[in-house]
């Protein structure tokens, strides 16, 4: 292999600082390309809220029709909690709507993110932090303040809460990330990536925990996608952490597991980039 | 009377160039389904941890859903694409359209209909003929034809819904994920009975944008249930005229449009 590679032996003439330099300063840029998109911004926000009505009536209307108004174990305000703070975190970890890389492997953009002296894989992570740390400024917020108005929604109540939440929100824009770029890189060996895409829609709204809570599953089935499948480490897991669905240790073992999958997610896409770069043509002239 | 051949040829030019990528096309057709199938599931799911939702049971349920995902369905297949104009008018391939001698509503959906939304239009169906046959329904002549009417007028409603939420891009090109809110927000809207709902929400959505008669409305008139919201019995079988003022309204938010298109320039 003595074509240019742009992953191979870089760490070793790396200088830490510089590295964390780059990566500030691409974050940096990436949050700032998301605040020009004004009007999407708006839109998106728009249409979570509405969704938002929609999902809190429903299942407002499973918990009311309980005998113990107790749904999946959440009470009517946990619920509403759960919702309206799940249609902003929708945005933040970006489950939908990025492909951005696939495009590029399509259209051979993706060239010149090879040439570049950062790991592609490092430069896309630096990017989508800054565009979830304008997410959340900018589409969880609004959701979450018109819940506040128009429903009674569950506040956290122990101060562990915060700083869990926190943390659960960050390795969840983390997962998130390593799936889509996952899901992009199929497009490295099938060009056409709209397969595996679809699947990635349809599957990671309902497995994550957008349309009903996970808890209103069958125990193993709920157990079955935390433990298998990195899903509920998207969003029910931070969600369950801020309606405080769990006792602390509880709640930090699933966290803990938000991380497992963390690495295991990233390390898969450091690879899978890592095997694509051996075999990548750039179609075209 | 209108020259349909050209229309033909669009339409025929579509189904080859998917004929020549048939294992995608099948791969396509398949993975679609899901959609629908995800919005059924949903249902079932939330009915596994309440036996009642909205006062109704999972049965009748299963009548709102299957109207309403029919409806959807067969409406997103025909008319569906029309949320691509965005990407028409950027590009300015909404020029190219426009000055061809034929209507340019029916070109945009012939040019690119996206005929791999049929499974999910199977699906929907299924689940109608399921749920109105397991409704334990007393058939009467009028509930026949309204078992029939009421997802052809829902086909009609989604797509006027869909047409006049594409149509806002003539004036904002940007519209990014609005129209979704009323699209794909109004299905999940009549996937319920609307006595979930409550509040000003409610009645902006079932009676202001018209969604309580898709399929809510119908649904009773078909299960001989009183309406808990006190409209009379008759509502339910009148429910299908609202199409047609839904259709009338998108054909003129559609004409005023694009007169006041002004293309993107170069």
């Amino acid at each position: 292999m003595d074509s240019v590679n742009a992953t191979g032996a870089r760490w070793v003439h790396q200088n830490v600082v510089v590295s964390f330099r780059t990566f500030t300063a691409i974050t940096g840029s990436g949050f700032r390309r998301y605040a020009t998109y004004r009007q999407a911004t708006l839109a998106g926000a728009f249409t979570n809220t509405v969704f938002g009505f929609l999902r809190c009536y429903v299942l407002l209307a499973v918990a009311d029709a309980t005998a113990q108004g107790l749904a999946g174990g959440y009470d009517r305000a946990q619920l509403a909690t759960f919702v309206w703070v799940g249609q902003g975190l929708l945005a933040v970890v970006l489950l939908w709507g990025w492909t951005e890389l696939a495009d590029r492997i399509r259209t051979g953009d993706v060239a010149a993110d090879l040439l570049r002296p950062v790991n592609p894989v490092l430069s896309y992570l630096a990017t989508d932090l800054g565009r979830a740390g304008h997410a959340v400024l900018t589409r969880l917020i609004p959701p979450v303040v018109t819940g506040l108005i128009f429903f009674d929604m569950y506040l956290p109540q122990r101060w562990v809460t915060g700083p869990l939440f926190v943390a659960s929100l960050v390795l969840a824009v983390l997962a998130c990330f390593g799936c889509r770029y996952l899901v992009n890189a199929a497009a490295y060996w099938l060009h056409d990536v709209r397969g595996p895409m679809i699947a990635w829609t349809l599957g990671s709204g309902v497995l994550a925990g957008l349309y009903f809570p996970l808890r209103f599953l069958p125990d193993w089935a709920a157990v079955a996608l935390w433990v298998a499948t990195p899903f509920p480490s998207l969003l029910q897991t931070p969600l369950d952490v801020v309606v405080e669905r769990d006792p602390p240790a509880t709640q930090a073992g699933l966290v803990a597991l938000q991380a497992v999958w963390v690495v295991l997610l990233l390390a898969a896409c450091g690879r899978v980039q890592r095997r694509a770069e051996r075999k990548l043509v750039i179609q075209g002239g | 009377m209108v020259e349909l051949r050209p229309y033909v040829a669009l339409f025929r030019g579509q189904a080859r160039s998917l004929a020549s990528y048939r294992a995608s096309f099948v791969l396509e057709l398949s993975t679609n389904v899901f959609a629908t199938v995800m919005d059924v599931l949903t249902v079932l799911v939330l009915f596994r941890v309440s036996r009642t939702l909205g006062g109704f049971t999972l049965r009748e349920a299963l009548l709102v859903v299957g109207l309403s995902s029919c409806a959807f369905a067969a409406a997103d297949l025909a008319v569906g694409n029309i949320e691509r104009i965005k990407f028409y008018v950027r590009t300015g391939l909404l020029d190219a359209v426009l000055v061809r001698p034929l209507g340019a509503l029916p070109q945009l959906l012939l040019m690119d209909l996206p005929l791999r939304k049929l499974s999910r239009c199977a699906f929907g169906t299924g689940v109608l003929v399921f749920a109105a046959a397991t409704a334990g329904i007393d058939w009467t002549p009028g509930r026949v034809v309204l078992v029939v009417a009421a997802p052809l007028a829902g086909v009609v409603f989604f797509s006027a819904i869909f047409v006049v939420s594409a149509a806002v891009a003539f004036w904002w090109v940007e519209t990014g994920e609005i129209g979704n809110a009323f699209t794909y927000g109004g299905r999940d809207f009549t996937s319920y009975p609307i006595t979930v709902y409550s509040g000003w929400f409610r009645r902006l959505f079932a009676y202001g944008m018209g969604f309580a008669f898709v399929s809510y409305y119908p649904a009773l008139a078909l299960l001989g249930r009183a309406d808990p919201l006190g409209l009379p019995v008759w509502v339910g079988y009148a429910a299908p005229s609202v199409a047609v003022v839904a259709a009338a309204a998108a054909s003129v938010v559609w004409r005023v449009g694009i007169r006041h298109y002004r293309s993107t320039g170069s």
